[in-house]
């Protein structure tokens, strides 16, 4: 019986076609990404000092991460974040869900309240940093004029002095910021909740409480993993805000990793060290990404814990 | 669950407040004069001016950022969205090995910290002569602009129905007549938003814009801002004006489209 | 003649999974083919081969005397109505119907003239100028009818047209459907799961099963004479009830190692001992023109179940043992191992 080519016409044109408008994006994208990524490995092998071109390129093996991993300013920068993710995470994710609560039965003022919610995410960081500065800055600025005519405070702090104060404007300008996100993307997943498993478990005489733990947190828990991934990698890799703000101060106690690979590389001009530290970070969002896909992936397949 | 009509009000009025005191700070005080700046605040306004508004133009010359930026965010998206349709409807509609391992590594290059490829983008830059020049600029935004675009538009042809283009070939259109055709009509909203979300997201973007300007005649508009500088003391009034200048495109844009754009967002994101 | 001639047609997946095999099928130029199976049994895909929208892995596939197994779909000269419409959702009705003629380059005074007809003969003249998102269900199918029908191709192909309605208008579109085959002499091809829709509607039905085709024959030989125990059990509803060899006795002669089959109908009630077997009534359906009676076989209702449907009088009660008699013309044997028919 004569037999149709098996692989051909249909399928493989489809494919061809495919991968005809799949590679100018690909392409691009491992020009711009994958490319310079793996320089930076290469790079993080190397003593690569632009101050001391006459100094040339010679390979190092891992010197670099040596030094990093021994210098306490290193530590304290991976401490930062680590305290900047958890909190300003943490407090978002909170704050989110409850705004996406309280979001998920209004119905007057929708347009209001996504205008409200969108606009600080839209503006650019370090414009908002710049915002939260000017109110927190000054003997006499906004935050010190209301906290002490409230009682708060008994005189005006200086906020960008003290290495513990400087923190408050910073977790505040970043929940500010993306609370919203959260907030949206956790109520998208409400809104997918069944509306009558609410109605079968009040039935069953559950209160809200109860509702709420046994009904929308089960089924909230992929929109917040969903949350919880893209929050705490943007968080990891924060810079933009902390530069605005407080310019990694005072000193350098709140310098993020990202903050002082930027002035090892761009400032000190040190290539090769700046390389390691950013193979460094690099690693570790990856650990992070892999981790949560485990959980998310976990989640979405139905795994129990 | 039993319906509280005032909490969600309650909290409404919070989440609306506190989302728009800063703005209201900051613009209140764009149009008050810098002497009055950090004496007694009051939180309505009594003296108002224009003077800081005239000084970022006139002293600051605020245009050039602005014209940078424009330039730099119009090309990125342009770009990234022409290349990113293309791929994200072979990566939504077309059937073929390898598509789910490339769909996630896009995805995940827009994942990579952006600190971690600065050194060798600058040190190509540097090689081709490129610092401090618009494509200088585009070239790098390409790296978070391109996953994102790609992410956001499969998430748009994802939701076009299903048999579209089957119906289409056996009217007697060809797989590309067909796209032309059925598809792009209906993906027109969607490649819309995308290209105003991306065009945000490339105005926002600091690190790079840092990194690969020296000066004012390519400087973007949030490098502008940072890098602001008085003779003897912080100049926050026009700081403050040109936040105002700087955030009002992209706030209009957003608060144009807030449905679509929440849609966008949201919708590639929860169902994956 | 035959217009569309499936040659050992076959399709395996990549992933080994496999649609179809050895299928050989000829369909008749002018003729209702319809395709009828349990969902995963392949007709969908079959129906996709022809269409051009999925290639064979082996076989081929000839429309008229074309071999078009290598040809795209829009060189076939075939039209499609889906499952879901698949309607432009940013056209008007209009520019629906006129699509296909419009790839292929016809003269708009063509068109026009054709899509008139269509939307008369279908009773779209009034929504022409609304979009899809704008009609109710039934007007929504009838578009995709129109669609099809104003590109006046060799062949036909519905794939689950009517799954979507409700079920009234689902059976008054079935007679629709059929009066336009009537009108238009078109040759189609059908696909349905639902058996009664396949008895209804084909001249000829082709029953699958896994990628294979069990039997190919006109709805009342399928009814009558099923070649195996699957075509037997899935035309007719209620289905057939099958039986050992052996369970009553007087049947004979019966083939060696046999199940017997016997349909819901063929099968009276009669007071105790007086038919072929005695039988439990376990649960009685009034259905308004007959009665559904679920009988357990023996005298203590401990054997298999029974189905049997009785005319509305006399009524039938419950929790009694009553008499079964087979009609002996209509008794159908059944190889056990292989399912298929022996007698």
């Amino acid at each position: 019986m004569p037999g149709a080519d098996p692989t051909s016409s249909i399928e493989r044109q489809e494919a061809r076609i495919a991968w005809a408008l799949v590679l100018p994006a690909v392409l691009t994208i491992l020009l711009v990404a994958l490319f310079p990524l793996a320089w930076t490995v290469w790079e993080s092998f190397h003593l690569h000092d632009l101050r001391m071109p006459w100094l040339g390129k010679p390979f190092v093996g891992i010197d670099n991460y040596v030094e990093a991993f021994g210098d306490p300013r290193f530590w304290a920068a991976l401490g930062h974040t680590a305290f900047f993710a958890v909190t300003s995470v943490g407090l978002e994710l909170i704050i989110g869900l409850w705004l996406a609560l309280a979001l998920n039965r209004a119905f007057r003022g929708r347009g209001l309240v996504r205008a409200a919610v969108l606009v600080p995410w839209a503006i650019p960081t370090v414009v908002s940093a710049l915002l939260w500065r000017f109110m927190f800055e000054g003997q006499s600025g906004i935050v010190n004029s209301l906290l002490v005519d409230l009682r708060v405070l008994r005189e005006p702090l200086v906020w960008f002095i003290h290495p513990a104060a400087a923190w408050v404007p910073v977790i505040l300008a970043d929940v500010w910021k993306t609370t919203p996100f959260v907030a949206l993307l956790l109520l998208a997943g409400l809104q997918n909740i069944d509306a009558s498993l609410y109605e079968a478990a009040r039935i069953d005489g559950a209160s809200a409480w109860r509702q709420f733990r046994h009904v929308t947190l089960p089924l909230l828990k992929p929109a917040i993993l969903v949350a919880l991934i893209f929050r705490t990698l943007d968080a990891f890799r924060v810079f933009d805000l902390i530069y605005a703000l407080t310019g990694g101060g005072p000193g350098t106690s709140t310098e993020p990793i990202a903050l002082y690979t930027f002035n090892a590389l761009l400032q000190n001009l040190q290539f090769g060290y700046g390389s390691a530290l950013s193979v460094i970070v690099f690693a570790i969002t990856f650990c992070l990404a892999l981790l949560y896909i485990r959980f998310l992936g976990a989640e979405l397949t139905g795994a129990r814990r | 669950m039993r319906p509280r009509s005032w909490w969600p009000g309650i909290v409404l009025a919070l989440l609306v407040g506190a989302s728009a005191f800063p703005f209201y700070w900051a613009i209140l005080s764009s149009f008050t004069p810098e002497a009055r700046l950090f004496q007694a605040p009051s939180l309505l306004p009594s003296q108002l001016v224009l003077d800081h508004y005239r000084a970022l133009f006139s002293e600051r010359n605020f245009w050039l950022p602005i014209r940078n930026s424009l330039i730099v965010a119009g090309s990125t998206t342009v770009f990234c969205v022409a290349l990113g349709a293309l791929c994200a409807y072979a990566l939504a509609r077309l059937e073929f090995r390898g598509k789910a391992l490339l769909l996630g590594s896009i995805l995940a290059v827009g994942m990579f910290p952006q600190i971690s490829v600065v050194s060798p983008l600058y040190l190509l830059l540097r090689e081709l002569r490129l610092i401090n020049t618009y494509p200088g600029l585009v070239l790098p935004y390409l790296t978070f602009a391109m996953p994102l675009t790609v992410w956001l538009l499969v998430g748009f042809f994802r939701q076009l129905p299903g048999e579209l283009e089957e119906a289409a070939m056996v009217d007697g259109a060809s797989r590309l007549r067909a796209f032309w055709e059925v598809i792009v009509p209906l993906a027109v909203p969607g490649i819309a938003t995308t290209a105003i979300l991306t065009f945000v997201y490339s105005w926002n973007e600091f690190l790079f814009a840092l990194s690969f300007t020296l000066g004012p005649e390519r400087q973007t508009v949030p490098v502008a801002i940072a890098l602001f500088r008085g003779q003897y003391q912080v100049p926050w009034g026009q700081i403050l004006a040109a936040a105002v200048v700087a955030t009002l495109p992209v706030t209009l844009l957003v608060l144009a489209f807030q449905r679509r754009i929440v849609q966008g967002l949201t919708a590639g994101a929860v169902k994956g | 003649m035959a217009l569309v001639r499936l040659e050992g047609i076959g399709k395996t997946y990549p992933n080994g999974h496999v649609a179809a095999k050895g299928l050989d099928l000829e369909i008749h130029d002018g003729e209702f083919m319809v395709l009828v199976g349990p969902s995963g049994c392949g007709k969908s895909t079959v129906l996709r081969m022809i269409a051009g929208l999925e290639t064979p892995t082996a076989g081929r596939i000839l429309i008229g005397d074309r071999d078009v197994t290598a040809l795209p779909p829009q060189d076939r000269d075939i039209a499609m109505v889906f499952q879901t419409y698949a309607l432009y959702p940013h056209m008007t009705v209009r520019e629906n119907l006129a699509f296909g003629l419009r790839m292929r380059g016809t003269e708009s005074a063509v068109i026009e003239q054709r899509v008139q007809e269509a939307s008369r003969a279908l009773g779209l003249e009034p929504v022409l100028g609304r979009r899809p998102a704008q009609l109710s269900g039934g007007q929504r199918q009838r578009v995709a009818l129109g669609r099809a029908i104003v590109r006046e191709p060799k062949v036909f192909l519905f794939d689950e047209p009517l799954s979507n309605l409700d079920a009234k208008l689902r059976v008054e579109t079935r007679a629709e459907l059929a009066r336009l085959h009537r009108r238009l002499g078109a040759t189609v091809v059908y696909v349905t799961h639902d058996q009664e829709e396949a008895m209804t509607l084909g001249w000829r039905v082709a029953v699958m099963r896994d990628g294979f085709l069990q039997q190919v024959a006109p709805p009342m030989e399928l009814y009558r004479r099923p070649a195996n125990r699957f075509v037997a059990e899935f035309v007719g509803s209620p289905g057939m009830n099958f039986l050992a060899g052996d369970a009553v006795p007087g049947m004979g002669p019966a083939p060696a190692a046999a199940t017997l089959g016997v349909r819901p109908h063929d099968l009276t009630i009669v007071p105790e001992g007086a038919g072929d077997t005695d039988a439990w009534v376990d649960v009685v359906e009034p259905r308004g023109s007959e009665l559904l009676v679920y009988l357990r076989m023996g005298a203590k209702g401990d054997g298999a179940e029974l189905r049997v449907v009785a005319p509305p009088e006399p009524a039938i009660e419950e929790e009694r043992v009553v008499g079964v008699r087979f009609d002996r013309a209509r008794l159908h044997w059944f190889e056990r191992e292989s399912g298929k028919r022996v007698g």
